[in-house]
């Protein structure tokens, strides 16, 4: 009797435990199924998205001269050249700008200060790091109001593409630190300790190791941040983009004109420097886009859906180049 | 491996010498900026001046009536746009920074009342009506409200951001104050949303500039507005140039810089400007004067006459001939 009881309780568990075992599974596939339904559903919005702007542009999309046309009051002339090379020449100074300093101080905070004696420096790396988290989060219109104050006011560097790059470089340089060090931090401990070991400095580990070694993850993070400012209006319009521009920044060593004091007729006067399109007057995808999209006038909402399919393909030619380069640099790494 | 990190420093090394450099030479261009009410016909100036400049170059940027004088009265821009006169303000900081301007009246603008196609009832209102339902701390919430008649059909309110100077011309002619209004009402910068907004809503009022009534005339209906002579008038393009639609338009305005005036290029451009206006002014979806209004402008220009016939302050329903007959200060 007792074994059977005993059988029988046993029983009484296996049953609960598979019923447990079934509801848990059930959950499981539940929830999965819930999570893939919303990841649908996210995506099945943003092609929506892309698809009715891909309708709404297509009339100009595959027309060559709005590639190749200044912005004009009519709506089947108006083009995005100038937009699209301001946005290129902004965003190339923005590159060259915040990478240097970017990565430069990701590596300080990531290897010498966290291993300062000091305590003064880590408090102050702490205070560093506190004030870099924060200014990733602050809204993109008081980097504009920076950039109009430092660069603009007091640098008197003007309505320059300088200005536009540089001002979006601070933007984009708090996510460049972040992802530097985070980069670093994956570079295994044993490499660093081993190149010390054999007789390597400091700089000459950080130089030929660490460094090679978390490129890929670096630029990742350098792209991801350029494609966020490649879509920016505010700060622009905050340090002052034009909005209609009829022109290209000059190129270097082309030849320059001006007026004539007497005639007004323009007349050849020497040639631009090589950093002459730096201060260049510029106006960017976005802003462009935002000035079609307001018009009493129907029919530039056309242009409108056009320019944003193309800011879209940027990003994404943006986006895949930073996949590219992080499988490439990735597969060089042998550890 | 090590080149790459080298580019980057010869990249900061580049950068941080470009930017020790001061701008190797002021822009070649014309630099315009100021009121984006003004800026669709300097946009077709632009646009229209440079087929045939030569090569001089013209920028049009947007900051707004007041943010295009502050770079103005610095001496940042040649000239700029304006949905209203100078104001006082503006002319301190002009004479601070001994900016001396000529004061061009450009083109008309009317403000249009709309509701939506199906209000029946609401054929034309008067400016006591509309301030009642404008006015700050209004309450009236259904059209039976405003006028004894009107049918129960609740009142939803549509107008421009409080940013813009549609806005603060509205309120100065319609309220008596500049910028002083309710403020339950649906508010956008965008007067594309305000159309919609007015079109899907049986009792809905709204104001924004003619030039969106025009191009939406399907979707929105325009209400006539009891002018000063107690006559009922539709803004059209004639009603609103001779005059007759009051106080709803406004004339806006270029301002030359005295400086940039004596540029060659400049006045090439600012004599393109006025004797094309008649119709770079049409193709903007602006009223323009008539073309002997135009000369007078330019004999203003040419005659380097310098201030404002307005003395800081903004005046409701002003004509052009009246304008074009006081004598600046």
């Amino acid at each position: 009797m007792q074994g059977e009881e005993l059988d029988l309780s046993a029983i009484v568990k296996d049953v609960q435990m598979r019923k447990s075992i079934s509801i848990r599974k059930f959950w499981d596939v539940l929830f999965s199924f819930v999570a893939l339904s919303f990841l649908i559903l996210g995506l099945a919005i943003l092609l929506l998205l892309i698809f009715q702007l891909f309708v709404d542009g297509r009339g100009l999309l595959f027309s060559w001269s709005f590639y190749t046309s200044f912005p004009a009051p009519n709506a089947a002339e108006a083009g995005i050249l100038s937009a699209f090379v301001g946005s290129l020449f902004v965003i190339c100074v923005t590159v060259l700008f915040a990478i240097p300093i970017g990565v430069a101080a990701g590596v300080y905070l990531e290897e010498y200060a966290k291993s300062s004696s000091s305590p003064a420096v880590r408090i102050l790396t702490d205070f560093i790091e506190i004030n870099i988290t924060n200014l990733a989060g602050v809204p993109s219109i008081v980097y504009g109001l920076l950039g109009l104050e430092i660069f603009k006011e007091t640098f008197k560097l003007g309505n320059s593409v300088l200005t536009a790059g540089m001002t979006l470089g601070i933007l984009v340089l708090p996510v460049i630190v972040v992802t530097t060090r985070e980069a670093l931090k994956s570079v295994p401990s044993t490499l660093k300790e081993g190149s010390i070991a054999i007789g390597a400095s400091k700089w000459q580990t950080i130089w030929d190791l660490i460094l090679p070694a978390s490129i890929g993850s670096i630029l990742t993070g350098v792209i991801v941040s350029v494609s966020r400012a490649i879509g920016e209006t505010a700060p622009l319009i905050t340090v002052g983009a034009l909005t209609f521009i009829a022109f290209l920044p000059p190129l270097p060593f082309s030849d320059r004109f001006a007026p004539d004091p007497q005639t007004g007729e323009l007349v050849r006067a020497g040639q631009y420097g090589l950093f002459d399109w730096l201060f260049s007057g510029y106006t960017v995808m976005p802003i462009q886009m935002f000035d079609w999209v307001g018009r009493p006038n129907p029919e530039f909402r056309v242009n409108a859906a056009a320019a944003g399919v193309v800011l879209v393909l940027l990003t994404l030619v943006l986006n895949s180049a930073a996949i590219f380069l992080r499988i490439y640099f990735r597969r060089r790494i042998k550890w | 491996m090590r080149s790459t990190v080298f580019k980057f420093a010869a990249a900061a090394l580049t950068v941080s010498t470009v930017a020790s450099f001061a701008p190797a030479q002021a822009q070649q261009a014309i630099s315009i900026d100021g009121s984006s009410t003004v800026f669709p016909i300097l946009e077709v100036a632009a646009s229209e001046f440079q087929k045939n400049s030569g090569g001089i170059r013209v920028t049009v940027a947007l900051s707004g009536t007041g943010g295009g004088f502050r770079k103005f009265c610095n001496g940042e821009t040649d000239i700029s746009n304006a949905s209203r006169p100078i104001a006082a303000r503006e002319i301190e900081a002009c004479n601070k920074n001994g900016t001396r301007y000529i004061e061009m009246p450009i083109a008309f603008d009317g403000l249009a009342v709309v509701v939506n196609p199906q209000n029946t009832w609401a054929r034309d209102l008067t400016s006591a009506e509309l301030k009642r339902v404008w006015e700050p701390g209004s309450k009236l919430n259904n059209w039976s409200q405003v006028r004894q008649g009107f049918p129960n059909v609740p009142l939803r309110l549509f107008g421009p951001g409080t940013a813009s100077g549609t806005f603060d011309y509205f309120t100065e002619a319609i309220v008596g104050k500049s910028r002083s209004s309710r403020t339950d009402f649906t508010a956008s910068e965008d007067d594309n949303v305000l159309v919609q907004g007015v079109s899907r809503d049986r009792g809905a009022l709204g104001f924004f500039g003619k030039a969106y009534y025009n191009e939406n005339k399907t979707r929105v209906r325009a209400v006539a507005i009891v002018n000063e002579s107690g006559r009922a008038v539709l803004p059209t393009d004639q009603t609103v140039s001779d005059g007759s639609y009051n106080p709803l338009s406004r004339p806006m305005f270029i301002y030359v810089s005295e400086r940039s005036a004596k540029r060659p290029e400049v006045r090439r451009f600012v004599t393109f400007l006025m004797n094309s206006a008649p119709s770079l002014v049409k193709k903007a979806d602006y009223i323009p004067f008539t073309r002997s209004q135009y000369s007078q402008i330019l004999t203003i220009f040419n005659r380097n006459r310098v201030g404002t016939v307005f003395g800081g302050k903004n005046q409701v329903g002003v004509r052009i001939s009246e304008i074009l007959s006081r004598s600046a200060q």
